[in-house]
């Protein structure tokens, strides 16, 4: 690597340009915005101060709360099934068997269907009345579940369906998994230890860091659901998925209200900024860098 | 359990409305209903839809890739003062909810007169190509040795001869990923051309076949073969590069 001030420069000029304008600028912009009553609408925009956050806080929109409470409820159920279950089938993909390289095909290929497509193949898997599942379920003589249709088990169904969408997760934790050195399961095998004594004093440990990593990313992403409200549920039934990103959209792009949708938009910022912040901070006792660095 | 519902996709799309909610269910279709694809297919301008989608992926792969890749040389093979705090805040974006920006850059797009047009899906990809990419790229620049340019630089190579001849060649199966990566967003994208996009006449797939389930909501058999046409180019774009996709994540991972 030589030095070069100017080539450095003009190679990240692109990103960093990019970064000013299409990141940093709305930003900026957006937290303006937010102080104003912006209404496509409207004719006049005036600067109203603190209002639309006093108005959020004081209960003054029924919705907020409600789109707040369903997205909470989302990401409690979906981030820790989406840890546990994609770090226990990368667990079984590590092992060597034959004909891996299908199985982590096939389970990364639900992640490349469209959002709207895979979607739909769960709408008509979860219909009440014509769906695979139910009919299944009954014919089991199990109970039947109205899915997507019912107010209680909308959110757990919406999560079911993203559940079908981990392959990327898997990935990552196959290359976590794949740079755990050898030496150190043979000690523990000449020490006699078995498979859980295996997983509870190296697999899991050494996998700290990629645990860390996808808990932050599906915390984030969990926190910003928008394809499977528009597309499954409408916020529906009742408004019970109406999940904050949606409403978000509905306030910004069909009622125009951008000055109180970008009030929207911060809140979410700081409270996603918050949670990553507290795992950061926590991490500290459970993360486990071999080098006793960050990385 | 994770291709049931793709067979389930595939079977349905040439199947007639009665055999496929037929109890229990049959797996094979009698007779193979090969018109479904016709007539789902020109239910709605779908030819349009693709050309459209064509032309935003194409772009968007090119722009991304060249700009992603140069912004990873710059962050990785040269050394500039500050550096590396520049990619850090770069990072930043990274955590940063869409949401916080969608309404400003919508309002940006319509300002430049640019809202129903294809440009704000496009542009952004040749400003960068997304810290993701660049983040992947420079993981693999890192593990290149570094004598490889250095040799270069003795002999009188330029930067960017070293990154035509040397870096961009040797890493291409990470380039690769990021293709694909760039290849499977924008052909999914759905949020994008929702907010952007007003006429028909410049809707994308994915954007189509949601106005497919609105106008034909009982037709299953048209959906489902409407769906398997949309979702078929990615699976082969996916099976000609996962060798690489999963050889170059292993590769690149989390380390270094």
């Amino acid at each position: 690597m030589r030095k070069g001030m100017f080539y450095g420069l003009l190679f990240t000029a692109p990103a960093i340009l990019g970064f000013a304008v299409f990141t940093l600028g709305p930003m900026i912009a957006s937290l303006v915005l937010s102080l104003t009553d912006y209404n496509v609408f409207k004719e006049q925009t005036s600067f109203i101060g603190l209002d639309h956050y006093i108005r959020l806080f004081s209960g003054g929109d029924e919705l907020f709360y409600q789109s707040l409470g369903a997205t909470f409820y989302f990401v409690v159920l979906r981030v820790p099934a989406v840890i546990i279950l994609s770090f226990a089938i990368a667990l079984l993909l590590n092992l060597n068997v034959k004909g891996r390289a299908i199985f982590r095909t096939i389970i990364y290929l639900p992640s490349i269907v469209p959002a709207v497509a895979s979607a739909m193949i769960w709408m008509w898997l979860l219909n009440p009345d014509l769906g695979l599942i139910n009919s299944l379920l009954s014919r089991l003589h199990l109970p039947t579940s109205g899915w997507l249709y019912s107010e209680e088990s909308v959110i757990p169904s919406v999560v079911l369906t993203t559940l079908w969408g981990i392959g990327s997760t898997v990935i990552i934790f196959l290359a976590g998994l794949s740079g755990i050195p050898r030496q150190y399961y043979e000690a523990i095998e000449v020490d006699g230890g078995g498979w859980l004594h295996r997983l509870r004093h190296v697999t899991i440990p050494m996998v700290t860091p990629t645990i860390f990593f996808n808990t932050i990313m599906t915390i984030i992403g969990s926190f910003q659901v928008f394809n499977e409200a528009y597309i499954l549920t409408q916020g529906g039934p009742n408004n019970k998925s109406l999940f904050y990103v949606f409403y978000l959209w509905r306030t910004g792009f069909r009622d125009a209200d951008m000055g109180y949708a970008s009030a929207l938009a911060w809140i979410l910022f700081v409270i996603i900024l918050f949670f990553t912040f507290i795992v950061f901070r926590t991490s500290k006792s459970w993360v486990y860098y071999e080098g006793g660095e960050r990385s | 359990m994770f291709i049931i519902p793709f067979v389930w996709l595939i079977r349905s799309s040439l199947m007639n409305l009665s055999q496929i909610f037929t109890m229990p269910p049959e797996w094979i279709p009698a007779p193979f209903q090969w018109s479904n694809f016709q007539r789902a297919l020109t239910a709605l301008p779908f030819d349009t839809f693709f050309k459209n989608t064509l032309i935003i992926v194409v772009t968007v792969l090119a722009g991304t890739v060249i700009t992603s890749t140069i912004g990873a040389f710059g962050f990785s093979r040269i050394q500039w003062k500050g550096r590396d705090t520049v990619f850090a805040i770069l990072m930043t974006s990274m955590m940063l909810p869409a949401a916080v920006t969608m309404i400003p850059s919508f309002l940006g797009w319509q300002a430049l007169g640019f809202y129903d047009t294809l440009y704000p899906l496009i542009i952004p990809a040749y400003f960068g190509g997304g810290i993701f990419n660049i983040f992947l790229l420079r993981q693999f620049y890192l593990t290149i040795p570094r004598d490889f340019d250095e040799a270069a630089f003795v002999d009188g190579a330029s930067y960017w001869q070293i990154y035509t001849r040397i870096i961009f060649p040797l890493s291409r199966s990470a380039v690769i990923v990021v293709a694909l990566f760039s290849f499977l967003a924008s052909w999914n994208d759905f949020m994008g051309p929702l907010i952007y996009l007003k006429s028909d006449s410049l809707f994308t797939l994915a954007l189509g076949l949601q106005m497919f389930q609105g106008s034909y909501t009982a037709q299953w058999d048209l959906l489902m073969a409407a769906s398997a046409t949309v979702v078929l180019p990615c699976v082969i774009v996916f099976l000609a590069g996962q060798r690489y996709f999963l050889e170059g994540i292993t590769l690149t991972g989390l380390k270094g």
